[in-house]
């Protein structure tokens, strides 16, 4: 019988031939956990009689939700996982180092066809290079660091086709918001997504981790992309290991086949509260802001604060904006450096915090005060998301993110382009 | 198993932000602490209106978001016996099954706040007393169950020292 790219995967890991709706318990290739959810996951280790990861090359922590740490009960459950890690001699990926969801597919941990886990919803990330990868808890991946193993459900599948031509000005992360916006915030719930089209060809492996990366606010289980050119190059780069891409059947069995021509797309936005909240960025040019914010695993890296330093050069930010950039890893920071991007973006105003999550998930590093209005590169705007259940958060690309700090309201970003 | 209380009621989408905000869940791993801030951003006060055994349910897509396994910590350590949702995020779902809270994936929209329902978790029914109904719901499949009977994956996992699959 014909399958998916997510039934091959989890089939290929449970050594039998697997289709949506079975379950499996598969072996896992790679897993890990962030400093929001390791103290659970070595707590849950620890109860379930777990004596030794079952391989230390497999398993990693990363220090990124508060990085560095802002107070001393996140530090002390930053010792918790360096003990842990120091013990079982596994890898930490310490502050610095960046957010997790380009740490690890940059520290060759994941490649084509492989099955990973992250204690993070985003985990779904890596679908951009071929990999099934997906969010679970701790205790989930307590079992896994003991086992080497866990269940899945294998998803059904929606394919998305992407074809038209993106217009100038308009990026992956409009795309992916206007997606989300039809599909809805449940519109694929335990579904695997599989991204085709000629739009999907032209995107860079960047542009492609934007989409995968937020495939979960829709529900999705994983966001899978097919291997090319550009996806070889990426990994000659990080993995450089003989790889055996997963392609789909051409008859293979999808829930859902989604067709978007993007010829006639405008600059996407996300609203408060949701991310399903989706209009024209044009639609809300009056609205002011407080906030910038550039960075994440959605638009951390480096072709976003590329396009975001391409507007704000030779401008500066708006005086009642504060703009915070937050490179997505180490390497990116360091290339930033090298390419004078961070140079252009300190000299129009902006801020450059440590490579992290924290001004995103609310730790630190751009906590908004009441009734503050922010747009943001990242890939949730629920409330309270940043810190302050009293502020708002507005989604969009890095180009609209840039031209709203130049103006101080919500700008279409090809006025400066 | 039979669950008794009552009724809190919410709507679709509830991410796990609000179930509890990830200013508190990155501080502490005291989940008693924790589940006094139980849903403070959309509702202050609710920890205090629960009594043990009480019921959350809710439209579709509970527990969107994040993967933290402090939102169904927090709703089980404040007392709530189950949740009944029209359709769970995949990764609340896990969680939930992991650290020993039952879900029920049922239509739950002729159920009102401040009913009184009795659930029977083995033969997947829902007694509503308030309004005299009772409605089968689907049960889980085989893995899920028998996590759930032992407590949660922790203690499924020290009895079998693994999947038993």
């Amino acid at each position: 019988m014909p399958k998916t790219i997510s039934e091959k995967i989890l089939s290929n890991h449970c050594s039998k031939s697997v289709y949506a709706g079975d379950i499996a318990i598969c072996n896992i290739d790679f897993a890990f956990a962030q400093d929001g959810t390791s103290p659970l996951a070595i707590r849950a280790f620890k109860k379930m009689g777990g004596k030794s990861v079952f391989d230390r090359e497999k398993v990693a922590f990363v220090i990124d939700h508060s990085s560095p740490s802002p107070n001393e009960a996140i530090s002390a459950l930053h010792r918790l996982m360096r003990k842990f890690a120091d013990l079982h001699e596994i890898k930490v990926y310490d502050i610095g180092s960046g957010v997790c969801h380009q740490v690890i597919p940059e520290g060759g941990h994941v490649f084509p066809g492989s099955l990973v886990i992250g204690a993070d919803s985003h985990t779904c990330t890596y679908g951009a290079i071929n990999a099934f990868s997906t969010g679970v808890g701790s205790t989930d991946l307590a079992a896994a660091f003991v086992s080497g193993k866990l269940w899945f459900k294998v998803p059904e599948t929606i394919k998305i086709e992407i074809v038209g031509r993106l217009p100038y000005g308009v990026y992956a992360k409009d795309l992916i918001l206007h997606i989300i916006g039809d599909l809805g915030a449940n519109g694929a719930n335990y579904k695997a997504v599989e991204f085709t089209g000629s739009v999907v060809e032209d995107l860079s492996v960047d542009a492609r981790f934007t989409i995968a990366n937020m495939v979960t606010e829709a529900g999705a289980k994983v966001g899978i992309f097919t291997v090319d050119d550009k996806t070889r190059e990426w990994l000659r780069k990080y993995y450089r290991k003989p790889i055996n891409p997963v392609l789909p059947d051409p008859d293979a069995n999808y829930v859902d086949i989604k067709r978007y021509d993007v010829s006639s797309l405008q600059p996407q936005i996300a609203s408060p509260h949701a991310v399903d909240n989706v209009c024209r960025v044009s639609d809300l040019s009056s609205v002011k802001i407080n906030q910038a914010f550039l960075g994440t695993c959605t638009n951390g890296r480096l072709e976003d604060l590329r396009i975001g330093a391409s507007i704000l050069k030779g401008r500066r930010v708006h005086p009642q904006v504060r703009l915070i950039i937050a490179p997505a890893s180490r390497l990116i920071y360091l290339e930033a450096i090298k390419e004078g991007i961070l140079q252009v973006l300190v000299e129009a105003g902006g801020v450059v915090v440590t490579p992290g999550c924290g001004c995103c998930v609310g730790t630190h590093n751009g906590i908004p005060s009441d009734f503050e209005r922010v747009i943001s590169t990242s890939n949730r705007n629920f409330q309270g998301r940043m810190g302050n259940r009293r502020a708002f958060i507005y989604l969009a690309s890095p180009a609209t993110v840039a031209a709203s700090s130049i103006t101080g309201k919500i700008t279409d970003p090809r006025e400066f382009l | 198993m039979r669950l008794t209380g009552r009724v809190h009621k919410f709507g679709d989408n509830i991410n796990t932000d609000y179930i509890i905000s990830g200013k508190y869940k990155f501080k502490t791993l005291d989940m008693d602490e924790l589940a006094k801030h139980l849903f403070e951003d959309l509702e202050p006060g609710f920890y205090n209106r629960i009594d043990p055994g009480d019921f959350i349910v809710a439209g579709s897509n509970f527990g969107c978001g994040s993967s933290r396994e402090q939102a169904p910590l927090v709703i089980k350590h404040a007392g709530i016996s189950s949740v009944i949702a029209c359709s769970f995020s995949r990764i609340f779902y896990r969680n939930s099954i992991n650290v020993g809270l039952p879900l029920i994936e049922y239509d739950t929209s002729r159920i009102s706040q401040g009913d009184e329902l009795i659930v029977d978790l083995e033969n997947g029914t829902i007694s509503n007393k308030t309004k005299g109904e009772m409605i089968e719901a689907r049960t889980l499949p085989r893995i899920m169950r028998e996590i759930l009977k032992e407590g949660g994956l922790v203690p499924y996992f020290k009895k079998y020292k693994g999947f038993r699959f």
